[in-house]
């Protein structure tokens, strides 16, 4: 999962314009809402996108972004169980 | 002052590579991409808004001349009641036609929520709202070319009913690299008369 | 002395009508203009939304032009400015503003330069302004879901500027792909028919038409009279609206400053009430703030969907009707109330006799505008 924690990073920082962050500056447990990273609502809606696009994954209810979203850890455990990509 | 009179107290010019604040370039590049030369102005002027860099090329544009024409001019302490008075000819079809793209193939279909966002013109006024905490009049219009005598007119209605303390005019017009922003500062107060002429000449020049 | 203003003629075009007397027999029967459409052209799965049938606007333009080479938006809009537009004379004191977000964007979906140029909002001002034959530039205003009244607030302002004596204005827009995939994109769209202030509430139904009025410095056969204005922005998000509702709380403030009445002196409002969770409770929460709470409101987008740059516009000539007729329209669409402060919604229609009116709209960007009105004695 390590590799794919990796990939996360990188994309988030390339899909969400994450200009002044480099990969080292984020830590898997980070929260990327809120304080941490400080992404908004348009950013959220973009990992959906995101999820869509590259993992095949269709979020039902966007409401569980909140959850899935909440670190990079979150999110790779969720990508790992998911994915059909 | 005679109470009927408005005046420019400052303005901004954006082209080609080049700002010029009052007549005096004070940034200067070799021909470049846009996104390039925007991202050498953020880091020049010590820009510290990591915002700027999901915003799309009209937003950048009008943030930026806002940005050098309100240095060193906004209240800290207080609200500024500064309106924001913006034209362009090109509305927001830069990221219109990036957007379209997005969604004109059926096997490639990704619509983004963060493109869409700026397929409006007046976001960019959002922006600069947001920046600078200016919870004040916003209108964006469309013409052909900078329309001096409008900007006269609605600048005048605003600051004689007090809507306004002072209002910020722009004309931001971008597409594909094709971009020119001319914003001035426009008040009840100045040394420089509000006036068609006077525009006309500094945005030409 | 700063000239009063007022709107002297009104019309619009929507699925329940090409003009007000069958749109306000429909609303009071309230019929909507809300369907289940299946247009894969438009959007691959069914889709609810407000649309008006193509043979209906090609056989009433039919009637009054035999032009080949209209867009399908500028039908509409001429259709909505033909009956008001023929009784006047078009001078230099005479204005057109046209208020859209996306005008002809539909013209990007085929790739060429003529449509490229089609695109152009003030390729499409000048289009509906060359058929009537205005003789002065037309000014647009592009300012997200507010556009249609602040189009007004603009012509009031311009009027008292006296740059103008008379000012027409048309609002419109068109459901298209191009719209439809970007609220889908935002999760803002609904699955059902708009539920304006329901608890179950859970997004926009989009919508399309158009609206036209005339504003005036004459109060020779004035409908009613514009007497305050303000447009100003959250300066909180770009696509969130303010959680205290400063922004619209802030215009409305302005215009009852503007129009020296107290808050409690509006016996009606006509508010935005786009259905999504945070706009609705947005509204209510400003509302309140300014002690509001207890007047009749109703969001119209039960009707007519959310249609974007003519929402404004099209609401205004609907509320002037209700100030004409002495009637309240119930909020359609609305059921039980999901708001953390309560406003009092209609919930059918009534007889009201109303001095004062309020519009109010906000929109991407952080925008809103809030305009208020007064009846003609």
């Amino acid at each position: 999962m390590e590799a794919l924690k990796q990939e996360l990073k990188e994309k988030i920082i390339d899909i969400l314009n994450l200009e002044d962050v480099n990969q080292e500056d984020i830590n898997d447990n980070d929260p990327l809402f809120g304080d941490g990273l400080g992404l908004d609502s348009i950013d959220a809606l973009e990992l959906i996108v995101m999820l869509d696009k590259d993992y095949g994954i269709k979020l039902v209810d966007p409401k569980e972004g909140k959850a899935i979203f909440k670190s990079i850890e979150t999110m790779a455990a969720y990508i790992k169980e998911n994915r059909t990509k | 002052m005679p109470e009927n009179k408005t005046y420019i107290q400052s303005f901004c010019k954006i082209q080609n590579n080049e700002i010029i604040l009052d007549g005096a370039s004070i940034f200067k590049l070799e021909p470049t991409t846009f996104s390039d030369f925007s991202k050498k102005v953020y880091q020049n002027f010590g820009i510290n808004y990591s915002k700027f860099f999901k915003m799309d090329n009209l937003s950048k544009l009008a943030f930026l001349g806002t940005e050098l024409l309100l240095k060193n001019k906004l209240d800290s302490e207080e609200e500024n009641n500064i309106a924001l008075v913006f034209a362009n000819k090109s509305s927001s079809l830069d990221t219109d036609v990036k957007y379209q793209n997005s969604i004109s193939d059926p096997e490639n279909y990704f619509p983004s929520p963060a493109v869409f966002v700026y397929t409006l013109p007046n976001i960019c006024l959002g922006e600069i709202s947001i920046r600078h905490q200016l919870k004040s009049e916003n209108s964006f219009f469309i013409f052909d070319a900078f329309n001096p005598v409008f900007m006269i007119n609605y600048a005048k209605v605003l600051l004689d009913s007090k809507k306004a303390d002072k209002v910020l005019c722009g004309w931001v017009e971008y597409y594909d690299e094709e971009y020119k922003a001319f914003l001035y500062l426009a008040a009840k107060e100045g040394n420089l008369e509000h006036k068609t002429e006077t525009l006309l000449t500094e945005y030409n020049k | 002395m700063i000239r009063e203003v007022y709107i002297t003629e009104t019309n619009c075009i929507t699925p329940i009508g090409f003009d007000v007397t069958t749109n306000i027999k429909n609303i009071i029967g309230s019929v909507s203009g809300i369907q289940l459409h299946q247009n894969s052209e438009l959007m691959k799965t069914p889709f609810y939304a407000s649309i008006i049938n193509d043979e209906a606007i090609n056989s009433a333009f039919a009637k009054i032009s035999s032009a080949e080479n209209y867009t399908r938006l500028e039908k509409m809009m001429i259709l909505a400015l033909q009956p008001i537009v023929k009784k006047s004379k078009l001078d230099e004191r005479t204005g057109f503003i046209l208020s859209t977000t996306k005008g002809n964007i539909t013209a990007l979906e085929n790739p060429s330069s003529d449509n490229f140029q089609q695109a152009h909002l003030g390729q499409l001002a000048k289009n509906v302004a060359d058929f009537f034959g205005f003789i002065t530039e037309p000014i647009v205003v592009s300012n997200a879901c507010v556009s249609g009244v602040l189009a007004v607030s603009v012509a009031k302002r311009l009027i008292q500027a006296d740059m103008f004596d008379n000012i027409f204005i048309v609002a419109g827009d068109e459901v298209s792909e191009f719209v439809l995939s970007g609220f889908n994109s935002f999760q803002a769209m609904s699955d059902s028919p708009c539920r304006p202030y329901s608890k179950n509430r859970n997004g926009v139904t989009l919508g399309e038409a158009t609206a036209a009025v005339l504003v005036s410095s004459n109060k020779e056969n004035a409908k009613i009279k514009i007497i305050g204005d303000g447009s100003i922005n959250d300066a909180n998000h770009i696509s969130g609206p303010s959680r205290t509702g400063e922004g619209l709380f802030r215009s409305i403030e302005s215009a009852l400053a503007e129009a020296k009445i107290n808050a409690n002196q509006i016996d009606y409002i006509s508010a935005h009430g786009t259905a999504t969770s945070f706009n609705d409770e947005m509204e209510a929460i400003a509302f309140n703030r300014l002690g509001l709470e207890n007047v009749p409101v109703n969001s119209l987008k039960g009707f007519y969907g959310h249609t974007l740059g003519a929402s404004g516009l099209l609401e205004t000539v609907i509320g002037i009707q209700s100030v004409l007729e002495s009637k309240l329209f119930v909020s359609l669409g609305f059921d039980e109330i999901g708001l953390s402060q309560s406003i009092n919604i209609i919930g059918k229609n009534e007889d009201k006799n109303i001095n004062h009116f309020l519009k109010t709209a906000s929109g991407f960007g952080g925008c809103n505008t809030a305009v208020l009105f007064e009846k003609v004695k």
